[in-house]
């Protein structure tokens, strides 16, 4: 299905990613761990084509989406939806509008203009909300709402795309334990119940094995380790962070049951 | 459970039918907005139409007629055009040079004026409001009347176009500059002052520093409109290469390779210049950006 070859990006002398080989055959929920810096944002800012890559290449359903130009790449962006750590939504504009943000590229300026969104496209926008437990702030402007608010209203624009992949580059980052919880109770619902391939950013281990059926690891650009979370030791967490004996993971967890794991991964505020 | 999924579901139709009387309140409004502002348009056209002496409908088919004509005789005699252009590039530099001198007078005065008016930087903070309305005054008044009563009082040449430039950009830049200066932080200035450094040490280093890639940023872009402005002096007698453009505008038909000449000349000056300042401003923002990473 997705299949990375040899992705490399150079920034100058620097190497942000460094021959990144990737392979997945069915839809899944992968987290891409490892230190600030190794390369795991600028990997998914590859697949979305926000950055360019310097060699190697992304297939997608066996088509190189590294290749592509203008209007192909803009249709492979709406494919393939991202969502960020600063939710990057419009702040003065409503909820609404920002969802109906995700359609954008099957609609034209002068319609964008005139805010000519078809009545369809409204009410499936209030129903992803609705399904994100958000419906209530629709008129609101996005900034009005809380950071797990807005990051809902991303995943919600991201729905909108009906994208086929969804990457998600530290969604929780800036967000609390509780609402943290929320947002990826829905990633893991909408790869669960839409069946699509979610690759996540994550910078707490825990979150990586509780909610992802496979785990990748960075370091330095490179990828040092991928497999079930079930495989992540601690000796490799320590490989991956390239840390010494004395990380825990523990020290730094932002769980909420630190105790009861993995009780309520299924149930989602509706 | 049924009944709960049913009082969702209306919840839902409510907040579906709410967003959707206010996008139709929203497409109303946008729509009542286009309609007065094509009506206002169109009358306002129609209005001036009316007013016009020769009429735009009868005139503007003869819009390219002059074009036309230059290009055509330059055409005609282009084995005089590099001569054309060896005899006008003299002109170009006065025009040049005006320009410059002008930027420069322009963005050191504007540069004080903006200090002596921005709160926290003031030497005098009671006369704040003096010093803005007295850059006001210089923004307001159009280059062209300044250079018109000094070239009455002075005589023609390029001394009152600087004058007169220099004159405007002072107020022009003034304002751009205490825009930048609001954002500067008043830190650094407070820790000279803790030294005992007087006001001109305070704003030499402690506002310089933080302002002066913005500073130049501005300054360049104004460089670009003052060769503008000093080219559109020469009209009036004040020397450079918009007195020759007048010349051999004047001159008629027959001339016109010498007007092309200096079309050619004026369009490849904002290029060149155009291209330099771009290349300088996208080196200072470069340079603070590997600033920021180190």
């Amino acid at each position: 299905m997705l299949r990375i070859e040899q992705l490399t990006k150079k920034f100058g002398s620097n190497t942000a990613v460094d021959a990144a080989t990737i392979e997945v055959d069915r839809p899944m929920m992968i987290g891409i761990i490892g230190r600030s810096g190794a390369g795991k944002s600028t990997l998914l800012r590859m697949l979305n084509r926000l950055t360019d890559h310097t060699s190697g290449s992304v297939t997608f359903e066996g088509r190189d989406v590294t290749a592509l130009r203008g209007a192909d790449k803009r249709a492979w962006q709406a494919d393939c939806a991202m969502i960020f750590q600063q939710f990057n939504l419009v702040p003065r504009m409503d909820v609404v509008s920002n969802v109906l943000h995700g359609t954008l590229n099957r609609r034209s300026t002068l319609a964008t203009m005139f805010n000519l969104f078809p009545t369809e496209d409204i009410h499936r926008a209030i129903d992803i909300l609705d399904r994100l437990g958000i419906a209530d702030h629709a008129p609101k402007r996005a900034e009005a709402l809380s950071g797990g608010q807005q990051q809902r209203v991303a995943i919600a624009r991201a729905l909108m795309q009906d994208p086929k992949i969804i990457l998600a580059d530290e969604p929780i980052a800036s967000l609390d334990p509780m609402n943290a919880q929320i947002v990826m109770d829905a990633l893991r619902r909408i790869h669960e119940e839409d069946g699509r391939t979610v690759i996540a950013n994550l910078h707490t281990l825990d979150t990586a094995r509780r909610y992802c059926d496979r785990v990748i690891g960075m370091l330095h650009g490179r990828i040092v380790f991928d497999g079930r979370p079930e495989q992540l030791t601690t000796g490799a967490a320590r490989d991956i962070y390239g840390a010494d004996a004395s990380f825990s993971e523990e020290a730094t967890s932002t769980q909420l049951d630190a105790v009861g794991r993995a009780s309520n991964v299924a149930t989602v505020p509706a | 459970m049924a009944e709960i999924s049913t009082t969702a579901g209306s919840r839902v139709t409510n907040i579906r039918d709410d967003y959707m009387a206010l996008t139709r309140r929203k497409r109303l409004y946008s729509g009542i907005l286009l309609a007065i502002f094509v009506a206002l348009m169109v009358s306002g056209f129609m209005v001036a139409d009316a007013r016009n002496a020769g009429g735009f409908w009868d005139g503007w088919t003869n819009v390219l007629d002059f074009p036309r004509t230059v290009i055509a005789e330059a055409s005609e005699k282009i084995h005089e055009l590099p001569g054309h252009l060896v005899t006008f590039f003299p002109a170009l530099i006065e025009t040049i040079n005006i320009a410059a001198v002008s930027t420069l007078i322009g963005a050191i005065g504007g540069a004080i004026l903006s200090m002596l008016s921005t709160r926290g930087m003031a030497r005098w903070p009671r006369l704040i409001p003096v010093f803005r309305r007295i850059m006001d005054v210089m923004r307001a008044i159009p280059e062209i009347v300044i250079a018109l009563v000094l070239i009455f009082v002075l005589g023609g040449g390029p001394v009152p176009a600087m004058i007169a430039i220099a004159f405007h950009t002072v107020g022009a830049l003034g304002k751009l500059f205490s825009e930048v200066n609001e954002n500067a932080s008043l830190k650094p200035v407070e820790g000279l002052s803790s030294v005992g450094a007087n006001w001109s040490q305070r704003m030499l280093l402690g506002v310089v520093p933080q302002v002066a890639p913005n500073y130049l940023s501005y300054a360049l872009l104004r460089f670009e409109i003052n060769i503008r402005a000093s080219a559109i002096l020469g009209f009036v007698g004040a020397g450079g290469i918009g007195y020759e453009l007048k010349n051999a505008m004047s001159w008629g038909q027959g001339q016109y390779d010498e007007s092309a000449a200096i079309f050619l000349l004026l369009f490849a000056t904002i290029v060149t210049f155009d291209q330099v300042s771009s290349y300088f401003r996208d080196r200072l923002t470069h340079g603070r950006k590997q600033e920021m990473l180190a």
